[in-house]
């Protein structure tokens, strides 16, 4: 087992050092609800599967994340403030390479 | 008025097998979903996606669930008020409850079973400072009457199928279709975007890409619309409507105004005893309710409804003694006249 070390800035803009799992197939956005970093009910509403935009957050470091898949293009399209860094969360898996991973959670629609 | 045992409010598949539990109960059952057509979620959401955690289906789409659940409900003959969202509740001197819809339709039942999954489906609104001032002035989430756009210019915003379907759509009823979307590229289905191709080359569409409505003009009612196109100074369309298509993002809803105890979004029950809500005869099961130790799944959805049942019917008959029975021996006794039961065995004495 091997635990990552990632920055999270809330919807306050607050940071918080998070130790992340990588043997438990968790996603970012996951990991923002098991450490309850967002009200419940407002991330992740449709499960993980890139249909709500919910969980989409802004990467802030140079990890070298997974490549966006057709659905979470779609749905960053759709959705409301999205930069150019915008990624859904529920789209980045907690794996070794995300150590140092920095990211701020966009705000809730 | 439509008059029932217990009023499900939600057809997802937890309000979909309350049906069924309701209905060995002899209990009759009608349901109320803002969505037109029952299945919930997992219809309109996700209908092609697998699931795998639903006992004794090693694999099985969403949408075929839900195709099942009902199939297993028409025995119990349950009523339907689709595409209305339960609105009020109006607690009875004798206990029971009267919900009205955001249409007036008026339902009365004994007990209500609020399963209403994430919330109702609502149109995401666009982040523009003043929308709210031109709603039903000009601003549309969602075309429920296309003959509203008879010779006016329309707007639309968006870049998935809704957006590319009611643009190609419209340009045989408005006068002025104008098309934004945030992106060059648009997701939609094939045909759609090549027939918007077509249209925009004939002229009968203008595409503004990639550009937004960033505000509304007018007093009383829209006359126009700011954009911004990047590389280019703010600029402002004249329409006469301004639609928004940016799909649909669930909320609680008018349910969050009935008195119910919440707890981050989601309704408190009594998960030790029935999934009762703080309001005696109201009870939430599935996604829209919260307990310790609460897990939104479609299978703790069952469970729950299932117990729901068993206490709404100590509720309507309290003097009168149920005993649990199993399907397997008791069989099904559907209100259509139907019945299911197991084979009996051949008994024959042997000489």
């Amino acid at each position: 087992m091997q635990d990552i070390n990632i920055k999270i800035t809330d919807r306050n803009g607050v940071t918080h050092d998070v130790v992340a799992p990588t043997d438990m197939a968790m996603n970012l956005m996951e990991v923002v609800r098991s450490y309850e970093l967002a009200e419940e009910g407002t991330i992740g509403i449709c499960g993980g599967m890139a249909m709500c935009a919910s969980c989409q957050c802004y990467v802030n470091s140079d990890n070298k994340l997974p490549e966006m898949t057709d659905d979470e293009d779609a749905m960053l399209a759709e959705a409301f403030n999205v930069e150019d860094n915008s990624r859904l969360g529920c789209q980045i898996q907690m794996t070794p390479e995300m150590e140092g991973l920095e990211v701020t959670l966009a705000p809730e629609i | 008025m439509i008059t029932t045992d217990i009023l499900i409010i939600g057809a997802g598949p937890t309000g979909l097998f309350t049906v069924f539990e309701a209905g060995l109960l002899k209990l009759k059952c009608h349901l109320i979903d803002a969505l037109p057509q029952p299945g919930g979620q997992c219809s309109e959401i996700y209908p092609k996606k697998p699931i795998y955690d639903i006992p004794a289906y090693p694999e099985i789409l969403a949408g075929d669930l839900t195709h099942k659940l009902i199939e297993q409900t028409k025995q119990f003959e349950p009523g339907f008020t689709l595409g209305e969202r339960a609105e009020t509740i109006d607690k009875q001197e004798d206990g029971t409850f009267i919900v009205t819809t955001n249409k007036g339709t008026k339902h009365h039942a004994k007990i209500v079973a609020i399963a209403g999954g994430l919330g109702s489906f609502e149109p995401r609104k666009p982040l523009i400072p003043n929308i709210a001032d031109f709603e039903d002035k000009g601003v549309e989430y969602i075309i429920k009457e296309p003959e509203l756009y008879r010779d006016k210019k329309v707007v639309i915003s968006g870049g998935g199928d809704s957006a590319l379907d009611w643009a190609v759509f419209l340009t045989d009823v408005a006068s002025e279709v104008t098309l934004i979307h945030r992106r060059n590229e648009f997701r939609g289905a094939l045909d759609s975007v090549e027939k918007v191709q077509e249209l925009k080359n004939l002229g009968k569409i203008r595409m503004i890409t990639p550009a937004e409505v960033k505000g509304i003009i007018g007093t009383d009612k829209v006359t126009g619309v700011a954009v911004e196109k990047k590389g280019e100074d703010a600029f402002i369309i004249d329409t006469d409507h301004f639609i928004p298509l940016f799909g649909l993002s669930p909320k609680l809803g008018p349910i969050a105004n009935w008195g119910l105890e919440i707890e981050k979004n989601a309704i408190k029950v009594n998960n030790a005893l029935d999934y009762q809500t703080n309001i005696p005869g109201i009870y939430a099961i599935g996604d829209v309710n919260t307990y310790p130790g609460k897990l939104k799944l479609i299978l703790c959805g069952f469970h729950e409804a299932t117990l729901m049942c068993q206490s709404a019917y100590k509720r309507i008959f309290p003097n009168k003694k149920y005993v649990m029975k199993y399907t397997t021996v008791g069989g099904v006794d559907g209100f259509d006249g139907t019945r299911k039961e197991a084979p009996k065995a051949v008994v024959k004495a042997i000489e």
